[in-house]
């Protein structure tokens, strides 16, 4: 864990999916993306903030292809919300942090 | 750093390609403390770090013999401009008011004022315009060779334009795709003759001239798309997984319609020789003045000339 973003990998994608207590955002991400850098700040940003309420987390596509190509990965960034085991959302392309907040507002619990 | 500390600076930079981020070294060695609004990340339009964040290898930017991938050459600007006191927010500025000074500059409901401005919000890719292209991307539909290029590997894909950022889509994209065509609206290529010989060169590369694309095909994915010739008008469809369009750019100017002199194309008029705009301290420089070049190198250069004039204008105000 580097500033509070989870590294998730082929071995322990499922896992830590399935025992979050927290909904988890994750990245699909590649050091060659230029968007996808560009994200990194934003997603350090709401890691702290929302500290306990989501977990931020990422896969490099670029080691970990498998999991890409099981969610039909095709473009990144793609950010996609788990929630109880299951993906809720896919988000393709970099945004803002506004935009980003505004669309996973719903998983974020209100009360901590 | 909160917004009531932030609200009044000695220049704001709008934008942070190479044109916005080298006015804010320049300025920021001039003791100017700029505070640049970079904008906010996307990968369809303008972003921070400009149109390179979407591109692969820079090989013509002097001082990088081998080469430089885009993002990592807007990342050395950006914090070379950091280096000396520059300060960043990610966001995008909503609106402008440049009717009396200071000039006011609102990022949503935060307003930060300026005695001076530098814009340099460059320019952004054109997209096709088709009905239906919103929904292909991310599904087979690309507007970043880099980012996407991998997702691709064996598969046959197509990319639309003529200049040298098609070929050099184009040719990066050989390195996953089985098959790449080039489908351009002429004949011919516009492209620099050392990009069309290296594309002409690449058994993978493939044209299809006088073509335009007036369809995707596709249920939950790209599948094809429809063609018609701009000869003949005959029409005809292709199958591919793969679409990445390169076919021109516009000049990310609506913040300043009515505001500041453009030209018909809407790119900001400057003062020849000079980053003056029609108002007197507000500066602009890189692609959203330029239509003719439009190059990292002279984005950069036009950023240090903007950054020149507004410091001189600045010592002359007192």
């Amino acid at each position: 864990m580097a500033d509070g973003i989870v590294i998730l990998t082929s071995a322990n994608f499922d896992e830590t999916i399935k025992s979050s207590t927290t909904p988890i955002l994750v990245d699909f991400w590649a050091e060659w993306c230029g968007p996808c850098k560009a994200m990194n700040p934003i997603l350090t940003e709401i890691a702290k903030e929302q500290a306990g309420k989501v977990t931020i987390a990422k896969l490099n596509v670029d080691d970990h292809g498998d999991i890409a190509q099981r969610f039909s990965v095709m473009s990144i960034p793609t950010m996609m919300v788990f929630s109880e085991g299951e993906m809720k959302l896919k988000m393709i392309g970099a945004k803002g942090k506004p935009q980003l907040l505004a669309e996973i507002a719903e998983f974020i619990p209100t009360k901590s | 750093m909160s917004a009531t500390e932030m609200t009044h600076q000695k220049v704001i930079i709008i934008g942070s390609g190479p044109a916005g981020l080298t006015a804010a070294i320049y300025t920021a060695r001039a003791n100017l403390a700029p505070l640049v609004i970079e904008g906010e990340p996307s990968s369809t339009s303008d972003q921070p770090g400009g149109q390179l964040m979407l591109t692969t290898e820079v090989e013509n930017f002097p001082g990088f013999p081998e080469g430089v991938m885009g993002p990592d050459l807007m990342m050395k600007f950006r914090d070379q401009a950091a280096r000396f006191n520059t300060t960043f927010i990610t966001e995008k500025v909503t609106k402008v008011d440049f009717s009396q000074r200071p000039f006011t500059v609102w990022v949503r409901d935060t307003k930060y004022t300026a005695e001076s401005i530098i814009v340099s919000t460059g320019a952004q890719s054109i997209m096709l315009g088709l009905e239906n292209e919103s929904r292909f991307y991310g599904h087979g539909l690309s507007t970043c060779a880099t980012c996407d290029g991998f997702f691709f590997r064996g598969q046959e894909i197509v990319v639309v334009g003529g200049g040298d950022s098609a070929i050099e889509e184009a040719t990066f994209l050989t390195k996953f795709a089985s098959k790449v065509t080039i489908v351009h609206r002429r004949d011919s290529l516009r492209a620099s003759k050392i990009m069309q010989d290296r594309a002409r060169n690449n058994p993978k590369i493939e044209f299809k001239w006088n073509s335009q694309v007036t369809e995707i095909i596709g249920t939950n994915k790209l599948e094809g798309i429809g063609l018609v010739d701009t000869v003949t008008g005959e029409s005809s469809k292709m199958s591919v997984t793969g679409l990445f369009v390169a076919i021109g750019h516009r000049p990310n100017t609506d913040l300043f319609k009515n505001i500041l002199d453009m030209e018909a194309n809407g790119y900001l008029q400057t003062r020849p020789g000079s980053s003056y705009t029609n108002i007197d301290g507000v500066f602009a420089c890189g692609d959203v003045q330029d239509h003719t070049y439009r190059q990292a190198i002279t984005a950069a250069g036009s950023g240090c000339m903007a950054a020149i004039d507004c410091e001189r204008w600045l010592e002359a105000q007192h």
